[in-house]
């Protein structure tokens, strides 16, 4: 073990994980706001509205992240429409690519847990929302959808912790977040064992991080349920 | 079966070693997950916590910088300890066994806490009228709780083993000829990446269902008896 080489790159790591954060907090808002309609079309019970939506998570959550990246940043390029389009100069990025690829999959992931607490608000609620005569919309924006966010936030926070650490497929095309750095770091001093544990220690970090954040959001949004300090 | 322009049977050879890849991770994985899950319940304030710092650590890196670690470091450990005993030759692990070990050491660590989940679920009292009739307490792991750690646990697995299969795509990264690496290969003759891409995504999606209606089935029979 050499930590001379763990203390002389560690701000470069430090640089690659500023990257990471940034996929993981980008692609993670785009992928919750894609998250909801999908959502909330999965948990109807009319097949029109929730086939889509199911094909849809079907598919992102029963392929491999690596495939879908590889099918956003090495496939569309394929189609001359594409490379034609006003989105070609965006789709040619790995950033954006990358990007991309984790809010659809991560939406995918998002909407399930949804539907899951969706189909969970108590009965009763939703009964007595309708008996004093609240219409549908705002039966979900005033009680479905506010006891949903608050059940979500630990089965979310998990879904954002696994998004982190898909986020190192970024390095696969080229890009450098925390993984990506590692590896260029290891290309110049062939130094693998320091440099990928320092790199997996700054994951841990940025976990720890994110579990705290989650449990603070989690009292946040239940904070009616409890009713003595 | 399929053709794709000729490329069909690279494909299934790949499709071949990516099953295999999974299912001898899934082996290791079990035993890891086993012995550590019963040390995170043993009464060894050491083994507990060497479970602890394990389950932890792995569940909070990546599971491609674990590949790396594994394939890159392991070959370095290695050669350190046989240059301790005079061998100077350069030494490479197979990106296979490295994938094994680092898929078995990841599904290990999720595992092992449905194992602990499973086991704290059976009731005390088997286990010290297992005691009472003097059976030795590896046998009462053997013949009590683990036959019923089988059925508690096995949605948990299913779902664990879905996530396995498709991490095993990362071992291409480090240059196993799995499913990934076979058809990325097709893309860089054919140039035709969205063709390719799309046939390896249903292929997967293919192995997907195919765990699932097999986990289903596994369910079932498992709940032939026993409660409910």
């Amino acid at each position: 073990m050499d930590f001379n080489v763990i203390i002389q790159y560690f701000p470069r790591l430090l640089e690659g994980a500023m990257t990471t954060l940034e996929l993981v907090v980008v692609s993670g808002l785009i992928g919750s706001l894609l998250a909801l309609p999908l959502g909330l079309a999965r948990h109807s019970h009319r097949p029109w509205l929730y086939a889509l939506p199911y094909a849809y998570i079907f598919f992102f959550r029963g392929t491999p992240l690596l495939v879908q990246i590889f099918l956003v940043y090495y496939g569309l390029a394929q189609f001359e429409f594409v490379r034609e389009s006003a989105l070609w100069p965006y789709l040619r990025e790995p950033y954006w690519c990358a990007i991309i690829a984790f809010s659809l999959n991560t939406a995918a992931y998002t909407a399930e847990i949804l539907r899951g607490a969706l189909g969970n608000v108590p009965r009763g609620e939703i009964e007595a929302a309708k008996t004093i005569g609240m219409r549908r919309v705002m039966l979900y924006r005033r009680i479905m959808l506010p006891r949903a966010f608050g059940m979500i936030m630990p089965a979310y926070g998990n879904e954002v912790i696994l998004m982190l650490k898909s986020s190192a497929l970024a390095s696969t095309i080229t890009l450098l977040d925390l993984t990506g750095t590692a590896r260029t770091i290891i290309a110049r001093t062939y130094t693998p064992i320091e440099i990928f544990l320092a790199a997996g220690f700054i994951y841990l970090m940025l976990s720890l991080i994110i579990i705290q954040f989650f449990r603070f959001l989690e009292k946040r949004s239940n904070r009616h349920l409890v009713s003595t300090r | 079966m399929f053709d794709l322009k000729g490329f069909g049977d690279q494909l299934l050879a790949g499709t071949m070693v990516t099953i295999e890849l999974a299912l001898a991770s899934l082996v290791v994985g079990l035993c890891l997950a086993i012995l550590a899950a019963t040390a995170r319940l043993s009464d060894n304030w050491f083994a507990r916590n060497i479970a602890l710092a394990y389950t932890s650590v792995i569940r909070g890196i990546p599971e491609l910088l674990t590949v790396l670690i594994i394939y890159f470091g392991s070959a370095t450990a290695i050669m350190a300890v046989a240059r301790l005993f005079g061998y100077d030759e350069y030494i490479e692990i197979s990106p296979f066994v490295a994938g094994v070990i680092a898929l078995g050491l990841t599904f290990g660590a999720y595992a092992s806490e449905v194992f602990r989940g499973a086991i704290i679920a059976i009731p005390k009292g088997q286990r010290e009228a297992g005691l009472t009739i003097g059976m030795s307490p590896l046998k009462i792991f053997w013949r009590i709780t683990l036959p019923q750690v089988w059925r508690l646990a096995l949605p948990g697995l299913g779902n664990l083993f879905l996530v396995l299969l498709k991490d095993t795509a990362l071992i291409s990264v480090v240059g196993l000829h799995d499913l990934m690496r076979k058809t990325t290969e097709a893309v860089s003759y054919s140039k035709e990446p969205f063709l390719f891409y799309s046939a390896a995504a249903f292929i997967y999606l293919a192995l997907t269902i195919l765990t699932m209606v097999f986990i289903h089935f596994m369910e079932k029979r498992n709940s032939r008896w026993g409660d409910k």
